[in-house]
């Protein structure tokens, strides 16, 4: 889809040893950049509204930012403005933020749908929630709230008393032009959604179908938007946005959404965090990213093989326990709200050693439930019919939508934050980023099996680490305001390695305790647009194949 | 019973015969069965009767929308087992549903979607509302799409508060229903309900005026007045 078809060049434009030079980038630009910025993560560059696809395509093939992780829509006043921000997937460390401002009276810029597959729904939902037209968008609708909604909640003008009016109308066919006589239709629409127990959620998939195979499929979401970012605009720094991040994941991945929060405050706060506090996080985190893919597992068993009575039940039934053992070190099963700024609410329970016990019964027992799994699921062969050359992703096409975690790393994109940009005590353990190389359904699976098993080695090692540090030096919390005001105009973008993907968090602090604008960047709704990529042509059962193992969240695809 | 039936030569009768046995099948016996011993009448009013037999046979339906569908489906798995109390098989289809669990938020887009499937459902049926979202909003209640709690949308006779509630939580509110239901008590309560209506038959106002282009004049609609909301 993009317009550009140049060889992509090495990508090494700027990059030194300790960092990008931005003024060689600068360069590359030329008379395209009219001012520069700088955020804590990278410096930003500010364009004209309608240079943004020249200045975007020259980053990509010639700079080589292939990533475009996410784009910030915010009002300002007196001014709109876009932010795309950019990286690199060799190198995540290499940031680029490109602002693009445009007037009030006319917020209209030139979109980058035409550069980057992954911009499309991001301007989507820049339209919808703060109401930038994107010129040159090939289909520029409301995506989160519905058609009929009456003006963008997230402007400073907005009116949240004014009555609305929501439709429930039949969703026409979008091929129904294509027929050749109108009495003979040779395609048949179907709705796949909203209710619908293969969605994992409320999910609506608008299917067209010519025969048995999909002509055009259109995901249609929000049927979970709760404003989670207005929520968090709402809220102090220090407390109060904490319990939301764990609603936005919900498959107990909780934790892991909590350190993106807490990753990027402590950043734009500059908070330092204990190591003791960074090994608790460390670990509860891991055993975060199990529960979700034991979830993830479990109903793709369901979606395939419609088994809810064997790998379903086994699935929960090792979720239960990792379930419990986050309840003795959080009081929570699901809603942990356990990360505090700077540190961890609590130290781990007591006594140490039964917990620590509890722990390593699961690891022992965990290698022989993962043979189980294998035997059960990846050896069957009826699975491996369903899944193995079905929904396809190439790795290309995954760069394009801004795929990342398991979804990249099952098409071979070698990109993993928590190693590729350390944080908390990752870089200090040994483990390994698992990739697979088939691109299938079927490799996405095993990629989330065997990140189970990496997970597992990081939990062990932080528990040893654990049990051996010093009784007087176990600090969970640095020192930390009791309000936190970062100062004004300080922006930033910080991501973690979450349990679907790369997680990002924009912040801009307006010099008040709480965050002017807060951005979340889904890893899920990345994820999702690729459905259409891997299901064109397939069955409605590959489709939703490919739909499991995408392992999409609508909490978090919605927000 | 069966032991004391001396099975018959072999030659003279068919499998199928030999299978079923003499007399009555015993294997409806119970020890239920026994206890009424030679007058297997009970006498009760049929009302009763029929409260007892659906509370403790209910249908769910398979409805999941928010994190505490998580919780929910942990409550039908392996450990919590709400098949148990008579109350576990999910449904996919609204229609063959007894028992709608409502379990998350509701947004602007989906409660006409909600509704839709409630409508779907035959009677009698019975809606158990999970979690603080589905009673006030929860945490979510000054967003500007969320709905202000299931009751503004259909009829809720149980509320299990939490945020998420735990599986046990759940357990109790799902055996409480069954409870009021053997019992005749029902008093769902609707707050304010935003109705399905068609687009034609709204109070012409400047809002209705603006989306007449939009919409069709019989496309069902919902119309939300967020400050009529509690």
């Amino acid at each position: 889809m993009s317009i550009e078809k140049v060889p992509e060049s090495d990508g090494e434009i700027g990059v030194t040893e300790d960092g990008l030079d931005y003024d060689a980038l600068a360069d590359l630009l030329g008379g395209h950049v009219i001012g520069r910025e700088t955020h804590v993560n990278a410096e930003g560059f500010v364009i004209r509204p309608d240079e943004v696809q020249e200045v975007l395509s020259t980053l990509k093939t010639e700079a080589g930012f292939d990533h475009c992780s996410c784009v910030t829509a915010q009002e300002y006043d007196d001014r709109y403005e876009s932010i795309y921000h950019l990286r690199k997937y060799d190198d995540p460390t290499q940031e680029l933020s490109v602002v693009v401002p445009t007037t009030k009276d006319d917020p209209t810029s030139q979109s980058a749908a035409r550069v980057y597959d992954t911009a499309d729904w991001h301007e989507r939902e820049a339209y919808d929630l703060v109401g930038i037209n994107y010129d040159d968008h090939p289909d520029l609708r409301r995506i989160l709230l519905p058609e009929t909604w009456q003006g963008h909640p997230l402007s400073k003008d907005f009116n949240q008393d004014q009555p609305q009016i929501v439709t429930l109308r039949e969703n026409a066919n979008p091929l129904q032009g294509d027929h050749r006589s109108e009495d003979d239709p040779d395609t048949m629409f179907i709705n796949i959604g909203p209710h619908h127990p293969a969605t994992h959620g409320v999910l609506h998939v608008k299917t067209t179908l010519d025969g048995e195979q999909i002509a055009d499929i259109d995901p249609d979401i929000g049927y979970l938007h709760r404003c989670e970012e207005q929520m968090c605009q709402q809220g102090t720094y220090r407390h109060q946005i904490m319990p939301y991040p764990d609603r936005w994941d919900y498959v107990s991945a909780g934790i892991l959404n909590e350190w993106a929060y807490a990753r990027a405050a402590e950043d734009l706060a500059e908070i330092e965090v204990p190591e003791y506090a960074q090994i608790i996080r460390t670990m509860s985190a891991e055993f975060c990213r199990i529960a979700a893919h034991m979830l993830a597992l479990g109903t793709f068993a369901l979606d395939v093989f419609g088994d809810f009575t064997a790998i379903f039940q086994y699935a929960f039934r090792d979720r239960e326990v990792v379930q419990n053992i986050l309840e003795d070190l959080t009081g929570q099963r699901l809603m942990f709200n356990y990360l505090r700024l700077g540190g961890v609410a609590w130290d781990l329970p007591e006594p140490r050693e039964e917990f620590f016990e509890k722990i390593r019964d699961f690891l022992d027992e965990l290698p022989h439930k993962l043979e189980e799994y294998h035997d059960l699921i990846t050896g069957n062969e009826i699975f491996q019919m369903r899944c193995v050359d079905t929904g396809v992703l190439t790795p290309e096409m995954a760069k394009q939508y801004g795929a990342t975690g398991p979804v990249a790393r099952g098409s071979g994109v070698d990109y993993d934050l928590r190693r590729d940009d350390p944080y908390g005590y990752y870089d200090e353990l040994d483990w390994n980023v698992v990739t697979e190389e088939g691109c299938d359904n079927f490799s996405r699976v095993l990629v989330r099996m065997r990140e189970v098993e990496e997970s597992a080695r990081i939990i062990e090692q932080c528990v040893d680490l654990l049990e051996q540090w010093p009784e007087d030096e176990r600090e969970i919390q640095a020192n930390v305001p009791r309000t936190l005001r970062p100062d004004p105009d300080k922006e930033i973008y910080r991501a973690v390695e979450g349990a679907k993907g790369e997680l990002g968090i924009y912040i801009r602090s307006d010099g008040t305790d709480k965050p002017a604008r807060f951005k979340i960047r889904s890893p899920c709704f990345s994820n999702l647009q690729t459905l259409p990529e891997m299901s064109q042509g397939e069955y409605v059962p590959d489709m939703v194949a490919s739909l499991g193992s995408l392992d999409i969240v609508l909490g978090e695809v919605d927000r | 019973m069966s032991s004391d039936q001396t099975p018959p030569a072999v030659e003279d009768v068919s499998t199928q015969e030999a299978r079923m046995g003499e007399g009555v099948d015993d294997r409806f016996n119970s020890t239920l069965r026994e206890a009424f011993g030679s007058t297997p009448f009970i006498l009760t009013k049929f009302d009763k009767f029929m409260n007892w037999v659906r509370g403790s046979s209910m249908f769910m339906l398979q409805f999941g929308i928010a994190c505490c569908s998580i919780e929910m489906i942990h409550t039908y798995a392996i450990k919590h087992d709400l098949d148990r109390f008579g109350a576990g098989v999910p449904r996919a289809s609204p229609r063959q549903a007894d028992v709608i669990i409502v379990p998350g938020t509701i947004v602007s887009k989906f409660a006409p979607r909600m509704k839709r499937v409630y409508d779907q459902m035959p009677e009698p049926k019975f809606v158990v509302s999970m979690g603080s979202c589905t009673i006030s909003g929860g945490p979510f209640q000054e967003g500007y799409n969320v709905i202000k709690g299931a009751e503004e949308v259909i009829p809720v006779d149980i509320h299990v508060p939490g945020c998420p509630p735990r599986p046990e939580a759940l357990v109790y509110g799902v055996a409480k229903l069954q409870e009021r239901v053997a019992n005749g008590e029902s008093s769902p309560v609707t707050v304010k309900p935003y109705e399905l209506e068609q687009f034609g038959d709204l109070e012409r106002d400047e809002l209705v005026d603006k989306l007449a282009a939009e919409i069709d004049e019989d496309d069902l609609v919902m119309r939300y007045n967020w400050n009529d909301s509690p």
